[in-house]
Formats: C-alpha cells, sequence, structure tokens
C-alpha cells in the first residue's frame, strides 16, 4: 500500500496525495495504442489519463490545431566516434520498433513528423564519451521523433537536452541489444512558455540495462510518458526522475513497467520539489506483472516536498501483478512539507534561512544527482536547484 | 563570563483573531557555570520563555529586554542568536524530510563555529559523542528526527547541545517522554556540558524526576506567564511535596 505521510489523503488544500485504490493500466487508458493519431478521441479532460492535465495549456497538440512551423525547433547531435546519426524517413522499419504511441499527443507525434533521428551505437562498441542531443527551441511547433538503438553489449550514455521556448510533441525510443547498458538523462531546462509533450518507450534487450534520469525543471506545461518493456529475460530497468515544479508550473510524469517477460528487473524512484502558487506535480507509475513474467523484482518510489503553500501534488502509484511467481514487488509514495516549524528548528541551530532550504532541498534530492554520472550535468543540476531556491526566497 | 538576563519580558501570540499575553514580565538571569530550573504547571508558559528566546515567529515580545552578554537579542534573527550561543532543545523536535543528521550537524556546528571542522576530527567526535548517548551509529544517516521515537528526538537534541556547545543552553521538558534509562543517560549528557562550566543552563521541566540527576542551582516557579517564587533546590522538594496548587489560580495566590 502507498504510505502517505503529513498530508491527508485527497487533499485538496496544497500539497496533497491522492492514492488510487483499484484501477487496472489497460482499462484506464480511453483507446489502444496506436500509430494514427485518428484511432484516439480528442480528449475532453475526464478521461482517466487526461485527468490532471490542463487541456487548455497544451496549444493544440491534443486536437490537431497545433502546426508544425518548419523552424523555430534546432535539434543538434555530437556523438563520438563509432556512432552513427542519421535522419530518416517516416518509411524507415527501425522506426516505431520501442513501442506505440499509447496517447492522442504521443500517436499526432508519430502521424506528424516528417523525419526521424536515429543515433545508432554498433554492437560492442563501448563508448567513453556521451552522446548529446540538444533540442532549443526558438518559439517553434515541432512534431519530432527520434530513435536509439544499441547492438548487443555496446555501452553509451545519451543526453538530451531541452533548452528554449517551442511547442513540442514527440517519441523517443530506446532499443537495448542483448546485454547492452544504457544510460539516458534527459533534461527538461526550457524556458517558462514551453508545452513539452512525449512518450518515450524502451525495449530492454536480454540481460541488457536501462537507466533513466529525467529531470524536469522548465516549461508551463510538460507531460512525459517514460515507459519500458522487455525482449529477454534478465533485462534491468531503473527510472529515475527529479522535478522542480515552480510557481503556474504542471508537470506530469506517466510511468509504465510492463514485465512482460520472466526474471527481470525494474526500480523506479522520482522525486519532486514544489513551490509557490499553482505549481502542480503530477507522477503516475504503472507497474503491470503479467501472468507470464515469473521471477519478476520491481519497486516503485514517488516523494514530493512541498515547500510553500499553493502546491498541489498528485501522486498516483499502481502496482498489478498477475502472477505469484515473483522476486519482490512494491511501491510507495509520500509528499512532505518543509514548513516554517522545519525552517525555525534549523536556524535555531545557526543555519541562514536560504542555507536551510538550500540543505533541504540538496539533500531530498542528493541520492538521485548523485546517481547520475554525468559531472556537467549534476553541476548543472545542483546550480538549477539553487537558483530555482534563490527566485522564490 | 556569558551572563543572559531577561528583564521584564512581556511576550503575545495572536490565536483566533485575538492577542493573548502570555509572558506577563519575567525577570531572570542566568550565568556561565549556572543551573536554573524553571518549573510550573501546563500552560504557564514556560514553553513560551524558550521559544521567546530563542526567537520564533509566533511569538511578539510586546516588552522587555533580553541581552547575552550586553548583547540584545531581541534585535538578532534566530540563527543569529544560535551563532550567538543560544541553544534551545525543544520539547517537540520537528522532523526535516531530506536532511540526513549527519549532515544536519556537519551544517550546523559549520554554522555556529564559524568554520566547517576537519572532517576527520568530526566524524570522530560526532561517533563519540553519538556513543556517549548509547544512540546507534545509523542514525547518522536517518534523516532529522524522521521516525525518531520520543526517546530518541531528546538524545538528538542533547547530542547537538554536546557538539554545538554554547553559552546558554535552554532545554525544555527534555525529561518528558523518557523512560529511567533514558532520563540517566540524557542527564548525564546534560551533565558533561554543565561540568565543563561554560555553559549557563535553563531546565525546564514539570516533574521534579530529571532534579535528582541534574541538580540546579535555583529553583523557579513559573505560574501564569512570570517567575512566582524563586529558592534554591529545597524548592523543588516542597514542589514534589505539596504540588502546584499554591501557584495556580485555584488555590488562591497569584503572583
Ligand atoms: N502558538 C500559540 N498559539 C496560541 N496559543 C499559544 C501558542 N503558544 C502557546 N499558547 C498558549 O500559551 C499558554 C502557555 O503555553 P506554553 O506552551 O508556553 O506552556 P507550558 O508552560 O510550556 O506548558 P506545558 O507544561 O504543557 O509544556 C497556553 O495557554 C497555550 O495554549
Ligand atoms: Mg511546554
Amino acid at each position: 500500500m502507498a504510505e502517505v505521510q503529513n498530508i491527508p489523503v485527497g487533499s485538496t488544500t496544497a500539497g496533497s496525495i491522492a492514492v488510487a485504490a483499484e484501477s487496472t493500466v489497460a482499462t484506464r487508458m480511453s483507446a489502444p495504442p496506436s500509430f494514427d493519431v485518428a484511432d484516439f478521441p480528442v480528449p475532453h479532460g475526464r478521461e482517466e489519463e487526461w485527468r490532471f492535465t490542463p487541456l487548455e495549456r497544451l496549444r493544440g497538440l491534443h486536437d490537431g490545431t497545433a502546426v508544425a512551423t518548419g523552424t523555430g525547433v534546432k535539434v543538434d547531435v555530437q556523438a563520438p566516434e563509432g556512432v552513427t546519426v542519421e535522419a530518416v524517413g517516416r518509411d524507415d522499419a527501425r522506426l516505431g520498433r520501442a513501442g506505440t504511441p499509447v496517447d492522442r499527443v504521443a500517436a499526432q507525434a508519430y502521424t506528424s513528423f516528417e523525419a526521424a533521428g536515429v543515433i545508432t551505437i554498433p554492437k560492442e562498441t563501448v563508448l567513453t564519451e556521451p552522446i548529446r542531443v540538444s533540442v532549443h527551441g526558438e518559439g517553434g511547433v515541432r512534431y519530432g521523433h527520434q530513435h536509439i538503438e544499441l547492438g548487443a553489449f555496446a555501452e553509451a550514455v545519451v543526453v538530451i537536452d531541452h533548452t528554449g521556448d517551442a511547442v513540442i510533441a514527440a517519441n523517443v525510443e530506446y532499443v537495448l541489444g542483448d546485454g547492452a547498458k544504457l544510460t539516458v538523462v534527459s533534461v527538461q531546462d526550457w524556458d517558462d512558455q514551453a508545452v513539452h509533450v512525449a512518450q518515450h518507450s524502451a525495449l530492454i534487450g536480454r540481460d541488457a540495462t536501462f537507466k533513466s534520469f529525467v529531470v524536469t525543471f522548465g516549461g508551463d506545461l510538460v507531460r512525459l510518458h517514460p515507459r519500458v518493456t522487455y525482449a529477454g529475460p534478465g533485462g534491468e530497468a531503473e527510472l529515475f526522475g527529479l522535478y522542480f515544479t515552480d510557481a503556474g508550473q504542471h508537470q506530469e510524469h506517466r510511468l509504465l513497467v510492463d514485465h512482460n517477460t520472466p526474471h527481470c528487473k525494474s526500480n523506479v524512484v522520482y522525486k519532486g520539489a514544489l513551490q509557490g502558487e499553482g505549481a502542480h506535480a503530477v507522477w503516475i507509475g504503472d507497474v503491470l506483472i503479467e501472468a507470464k513474467a515469473e521471477g519478476t523484482d520491481t519497486y516503485e518510489m514517488n516523494r514530493n516536498l512541498v515547500l510553500t503553500d499553493g502546491a498541489r501534488v498528485d501522486s498516483v502509484p499502481n502496482l498489478e501483478i498477475e502472477t505469484g511467481e515473483i522476486v519482490g514487488a512494491g511501491h510507495a509514495s509520500a509528499t512532505g512539507r518543509f514548513d516554517d516549524e522545519q525552517l525555525f528548528y534549523l536556524m535555531a541551530r545557526g543555519i541562514p534561512a536560504d542555507e536551510a532550504r538550500r540543505l533541504v532541498v540538496r539533500g531530498f534530492f542528493a541520492e538521485l544527482v548523485q546517481q547520475i554520472g554525468v559531472e556537467d550535468i549534476q553541476d548543472r543540476l545542483l546550480a538549477k536547484i539553487d537558483e530555482e531556491l534563490e527566485a522564490s526566497v | 563570563m556569558a551572563t543572559l538576563e531577561i528583564h521584564d519580558l512581556h511576550v503575545t501570540v495572536e490565536a483566533d483573531n485575538a492577542t493573548k499575553e502570555i509572558l506577563k514580565g519575567v525577570d531572570l538571569t542566568v550565568k556561565q557555570g549556572e543551573t536554573h530550573a524553571i518549573m510550573g504547571p501546563n500552560g504557564s508558559g514556560k514553553s513560551t520563555l524558550a521559544y521567546s528566546l530563542a526567537g520564533h515567529p509566533k511569538y511578539t515580545i510586546t516588552g522587555g529586554s533580553v541581552l547575552l552578554d550586553g548583547e540584545d537579542v531581541l534585535e538578532m534573527s534566530v540563527d543569529e542568536r544560535a551563532r550567538a550561543g543560544l541553544f534551545l532543545a525543544m520539547q517537540y523536535p520537528v522532523e526535516i524530510p531530506g536532511v540526513s543528521v549527519s549532515n544536519f550537524l556537519r551544517t550546523s556546528a559549520t554554522a555556529v563555529r564559524g568554520e566547517a571542522p576537519k572532517l576527520r576530527l568530526w566524524v570522530k567526535e560526532v561517533k563519540e559523542a553519538m556513543q556517549r548517548l548509547n544512540m546507534d551509529p545509523a542514525f547518522a544517516e536517518r534523516n532529522v528526527n524522521e521516525g525518531f521515537s520520543g526517546g530518541e528526538k531528546k538524545r538528538h537534541e542533547i547530542l547537538q547541545l554536546e557538539l554545538l556547545k554554547p553559552k546558554i543552553a535552554i532545554l525544555d521538558e527534555t525529561d518528558s517522554g523518557l523512560d529511567v534509562d533514558a532520563l540517566r543517560i540524557v542527564s548525564e549528557g546534560v551533565n558533561r556540558v554543565r561540568e565543563t562550566g561554560e555553559v549557563g543552563t535553563l531546565l525546564i521541566t514539570h516533574y521534579t524526576r530529571i532534579l535528582r540527576y541534574i541538580k540546579p542551582d535555583f529553583v523557579h516557579v513559573f505560574s501564569d506567564g512570570r517567575i512566582a517564587e524563586s529558592g534554591g533546590a529545597e524548592l523543588a522538594d516542597k514542589l514534589e511535596n505539596e504540588g502546584y496548587e499554591a501557584y495556580t489560580a485555584k488555590g488562591g495566590v497569584s503572583a
């Protein structure tokens, strides 16, 4: 059962947590997955998968009115030697393998993109430098598709950095060959106006390891859908996320780990800090252990730290188990507050107010930040956290 | 020699849109090396005095003065007071999510001492202090007060007292909620700090029990927002036998 601290379940006051009792992953979606946008009705907002999202702030991504501008978003890839970087047409056979769009916006992106980026790390290639993908918005509207594929036993770190101002809907695919190791850091460091909706689909090969960091700071509305399935036994997924939701921002992370294969592991840890009037973070963590997935070992956790009044958290962990033959399965969700009494306690020990806030927030995120392992990204994150905090005092 | 001088202190709180006066003129001087016990019935204002000295924002000072070595404490922010040498062991220490005890202690010691303690020495210092208080080393990695039992919270307060070495320590009901063993361990911790002779102690308590372990030089009876009577350790014995009745409104005596 979800563990809830400090804040009453279902509270609609500042900082709340709602814990879903029963609802199945499948029945929660209003249409089955499809590559074609026409298979999804235009959402009206009351559907289970849209009920937390302010549709009016999607800038038309959900109803077909957002028209791609062609320019206004720059995508740049820097890859070390040995990596193939291509732009391919819609008919490229590799596209769509890792997963099918599960909602209208992802299907819209799939239906509308003109060219896809494909990054290939050949088998047994072990990169020592990260691949860096920069997506920089200059006010444009874009439907994107990015495909990243690792051959057997290849190892890579990919950093995808989103900055500037844009309206973007995209699909990102990660296909891991047998024994491959991929670490992805997706940073959403958008300007205040940006709207970003994306599905991240990972297909994890036999004995492969997928580690993902989703770091969301910016944007007016960010809604991400990280999803994982397995192509063979022995696969491992670690899905880590950090978000810092400010006044007026809507940041939504909806995860699905589909244990469709025996003897795979998953570990999900998402942590968010919120501050300011109208800050809204949504976290949905669906873990499905299918009947055939014996020997599954899974844990998921979401923690939120509410720094001020006026912020709201909806956290819904959901674990569905169709077989009892598993190693372990658990989930937890907790939302805590940093309030005046806590501030007083730290200050009464000589710690100045701004340092006290920094201590709390840095401490809260530290275990995740340290695990990223890409130093310039870690430093930037810590600097970003400090910047967010300074803006608040 | 460090001295805390409280003179004619008046304090109010806002409750239900009304202003309520809680401290009604407190006079007290605590010198380095001395131990003052403040005893009084529930609701007499003992914690209010402690919080007001520490600078809690809920309490408004409406009159009087507080000086630490001649410096105006009431002008200082909460953190400045702590750095000036005031320490409050709280009656109800709060949980701080996200901050480990070890990180907290080090940040606090750095702030109070004015420089970061040398890491190796510091680790040893904390470890030994925790051992003396019978605290499991695993506490260092837990979040501050999160999931601590009542007794563990109090030990953690005294651990901070030992590490921060204040000039004036205010201990608000450090004895409440402790069993006999924990009371002894916590009292020994307080006594170690007292024995340095460098701290003035204001020991707030409802019960005389802790005074068997920590011998006060002065006992003050607190009633209705002021000190109703002061004396030596023998006053505690009188309270032990007679209770607070003489000092409460029902007892018919007002100070
Ligand atoms: N923040 C507050 N808001 C409203 N009333 C308060 C507040 N703090 C204290 N009071 C009131 O002031 C009075 C004194 O409270 P205080 O906590 O100082 O008493 P105490 O002597 O420490 O009692 P105890 O022995 O129960 O700890 C009480 O009537 C209490 O209800
Ligand atoms: Mg009290």
